[in-house]
């Protein structure tokens, strides 16, 4: 097995949620179902204030192929369709707002009762467009699109992803301990979508049980692979790199060496909404970090907001950042009155003395950040550019190969904000372009 | 709630920053440093004390003059104040200590910005200074004697590599140089600098800092081995011009230079290809003014030479990029 150039070792520090159980998060009074929980195209909401809702129900038309709608979490009537902080942009956003009736009714048909094997591809496709279903690593690209390759472009590898290679973060790890079944099931769908007679299931080493219940239940067809413990693992061309000895070329994507990568809770979401036609309304996700009482790994419907879900989990202690996803690319947050989204694979509360608070100094040309780099760039030179926005200077060296993986920050002695520098340069970058083209 | 941080990721950071860096590196010179004053006694102490003292004080004062942050807390200055102080002879008087400690961090790093931005080495910017400034103090080396033995007036002599320079001009061969024990030079029983006699002290704290991750190999193995090919090519041609690979290894200030010098991290290359090629320039460029040169040291000058060759050795050094079109 070959495996990715660079790499860091964080503390894992999953120990805090690795071995609870999923716990169900009760229905809430109201949900915020925000409307762009997706990369691509927007949506535009079709119900309005007043409307009643049904659980399921799909709540917003997706504009163009790149898109998805998003459903109803529970029955009740819709309150409002507003705006709320989007917890990735940071701004006010398209948002509905539900308040539940109590009786978590189900939309007319759901959960239907069918058998996905005697299914097409196109009805596979409409299937999981229908549902919603982004990629649940955090990136939330439309799955449907990622199965659609177009002509030309020959599938010979699908890689399911459990790496999970964010410490703190198990959510993917308890779903393969409690729902092997529904991991390899939704794995089997998107093989038969991409007419695939083999898929690989790649877990990161420091998960042994995982990689154990998952072999025993996967079939001949699907291989599971223990994966060496170095983050980015997961990352979508380091996990490729690691199983295939296959490069993604620079601007390209997976499908450009013949490969898919889906995250395992969007192969779960698969077989949920190819099965029984249930859309992505909730999803596992780790309550974890020092900064909260009790962690805990739970089941939450999208559009549940942040504070009540900590107060689920024993409430905030010395809390010093609030953050959606893992340490290393998560965002952090300025407010818990966010909703929970399908891309939230973590809401992590880190203390003062879990996460880095310091002001950094001028860079000493050490290298930790080049041999850290695993896309080969030079931070140190790309922060440095980034101080002074010369954008120009950083594409030629590389500014659009990076995946902001954070691990040239992690390792910087002088505690440069490399990544912040980098997504300053590529918000210049990305302006100038869309002023070239608006003028 | 309390108010909360925002920032951009990754929200968790390696414990491992300068200042801890830096003292990785004192620590790692202690060795070759007690070697030092076991062999010259007080005189040593006091350079060094001197050395790193005066370091220190003229960074705080001229980052208070110039109004900006005051970041002697980061340990750099202390560390070119002994890296200083090992480059000196032991009989260095304490005014001439100080002066190189101003030029050090004045003229070697903070008219370039500061840490980070200086391009020559700044301990070796000043002993070269001293040497140029002062040639007879700074070429009069007190002979070894163990600690507790010394009296006041030490006895000088020459070094090995100077003694070898001496028969070369006026014999025109090294076996008229007095015959050494390689023992003592790896033990440090020479005369040099005060930092640079013992081989293996400086092998020792060299061997710390890699298994501790502040340097790697790559740069002391390409240095030492070039030296090493180069000398040994020599010597095997002819033995009578030319001293053994051995001899050359274990005297002058190769060991410190190889492994504390040249691999400064500020003033050198940061890909591994280029600290391999900055390695062998070193070793070249010091076989080439020990052997042919006027001075019978080349290592300093070795290194600050190829400390302006870094951007150069960067550009063409760069790492092969993930996905990169073929």
């Amino acid at each position: 097995m070959s495996a990715f150039k660079g790499g860091v070792h964080p503390p894992e520090e999953k120990a805090l949620v690795r071995d609870k159980a999923i716990e169900t998060f009760p229905l809430s009074p109201l949900y915020h179902v925000l409307v762009q929980q997706h990369l691509g195209a927007p949506a535009r909401p079709i119900v309005k204030a007043g409307d009643q809702v049904k659980k399921g129900q799909v709540l917003t038309e997706p504009m163009g192929f790149v898109s998805v709608p998003v459903h109803a979490p529970t029955s009740g009537r819709v309150r409002d369709v507003g705006k709320m902080v989007h917890p990735v942009t940071g701004l006010l956003s398209p948002c509905i707002v539900i308040e539940a009736d109590g009786n978590d009714e189900w939309a007319d048909g759901l959960p239907l009762e069918r058998d996905p094997f005697s299914m097409a591809k196109d009805e596979f496709l409409e299937a999981i467009r229908n549902a919603g279903i982004v990629g649940m690593g955090g990136a939330t690209f439309p799955t449907h699109v990622k199965l659609s390759p177009p002509e030309g472009k020959s599938i010979d590898t699908l890689i399911i992803n459990g790496v999970e290679c964010e410490p703190y973060l198990s959510s993917d790890h308890r779903l393969m301990l409690e729902e092997p079944e529904k991991v390899i099931k939704g794995t089997k769908v998107a093989m038969r979508v991409l007419g695939l007679d083999r898929a690989v299931i790649a877990i990161e080493g420091n998960k042994p049980d995982a990689v154990r219940v998952m072999k025993e239940k996967a079939p001949r067809e699907i291989q599971v692979s223990s994966l060496a413990v170095k983050y980015p693992q997961g990352s979508e061309k380091q996990l490729i790199k690691a199983l295939t000895n296959r490069e993604v070329p620079s601007g390209g994507l997976p499908m450009d060496v013949g490969t898919v990568v889906q995250n395992a809770g969007t192969a779960a979401a698969i077989w949920d909404a190819c099965s029984s036609g249930i859309p992505l309304i909730e999803r596992i996700t780790s309550v974890t970090g020092r900064g909260v009482r009790d962690p805990k790994n739970i089941r939450v419907r999208v559009g549940t907001v942040v504070r009540d879900v900590i107060e689920f989990c024993g409430g905030l202690e010395g809390a010093a950042k609030i953050i959606f996803g893992g340490p290393m690319m998560g965002i952090a947050q300025f407010t818990q009155e966010i909703p929970v989204m399908k891309g939230t694979s973590g809401i992590l509360v880190l203390t003062e003395k879990d996460t880095n608070i310091s002001d950094y100094s001028a860079c000493i040309s050490c290298g930790r950040c080049v041999e850290a780099c695993p896309m080969g760039l030079i931070p140190s030179t790309l922060s440095k550019l980034g101080e002074r926005g010369m954008w120009e200077e950083a594409s030629k060296i590389g500014l659009m190969d990076c995946i902001e993986c954070g691990c040239c920050t992690y390792v910087c002695p002088a505690r440069r904000p490399i990544v912040h520098f980098i997504k300053h340069l590529k918000a210049l970058s990305r302006a100038a372009a869309s002023k070239k083209k608006g003028a | 709630m309390k108010d909360v941080f925002v920032s951009s990721s990754p929200h968790i950071h390696s414990p491992e920053d300068i200042p801890w860096i830096m003292r990785q590196v004192v620590y790692a010179l202690i060795p070759g440093a007690l070697v030092g004053v076991y062999f010259f006694g007080l005189p040593a102490i006091k350079v060094i004390a001197v050395s790193m003292v005066s370091c220190v004080l003229v960074e705080a004062l001229w980052q208070k003059a110039m109004k900006t942050r005051i970041q002697v807390n980061d340990w750099s200055a202390a560390l070119t104040g002994l890296l200083l102080a090992m480059n000196l002879p032991a009989g260095c008087p304490w005014w001439m200590v100080a002066i190189g400690s101003a030029v050090a961090i004045v003229f070697g790093k903070q008219v370039y910005g500061g840490l980070g931005s200086n391009p020559f080495n700044p301990a070796l910017v000043a002993r070269i200074f001293l040497l140029i400034s002062f040639p007879v103090a700074m070429t009069t080396w007190p002979q070894p004697r163990p600690f507790f033995t010394q009296t006041a007036d030490a006895v000088t002599g020459a070094t090995p590599l100077g003694a070898l320079k001496t028969a070369i001009f006026e014999h025109q061969t090294v076996t008229a140089a007095p015959p050494i024990d390689l023992m003592d030079p790896f033990l440090g029983n020479i005369g040099g600098s005060l930092g640079e006699i013992s081989a293996l002290a400086l092998i020792l704290g060299g061997l710390y800092l890699i298994i501790r991750r502040i340097i790697t190999w790559h740069t002391p193995v390409a240095f030492l081995g070039t030296v090493a090919v180069f000398t040994g090519v020599l010597w095997k041609i002819d033995p009578n011009i030319y001293a053994a690979p051995a001899f050359h290894l274990v005297t002058g200030g190769l060991m410190l230079g190889a492994f504390f010098m040249a691999t400064d991290y500020v003033t050198t290359p940061i890909s591994t290809r280029g600290k391999v090629v900055f390695g062998i320039g070193c070793g070249l460029i010091t076989v080439i003014i020990r052997i042919w040169g006027g001075y019978p040291e080349g290592v300093a000058f070795s290194i600050l030479i190829m400390n302006a060759l870094v951007p150069l050795i960067n550009r063409a050094t760069q790492p092969k990029r993930f996905g990169a079109q073929a």
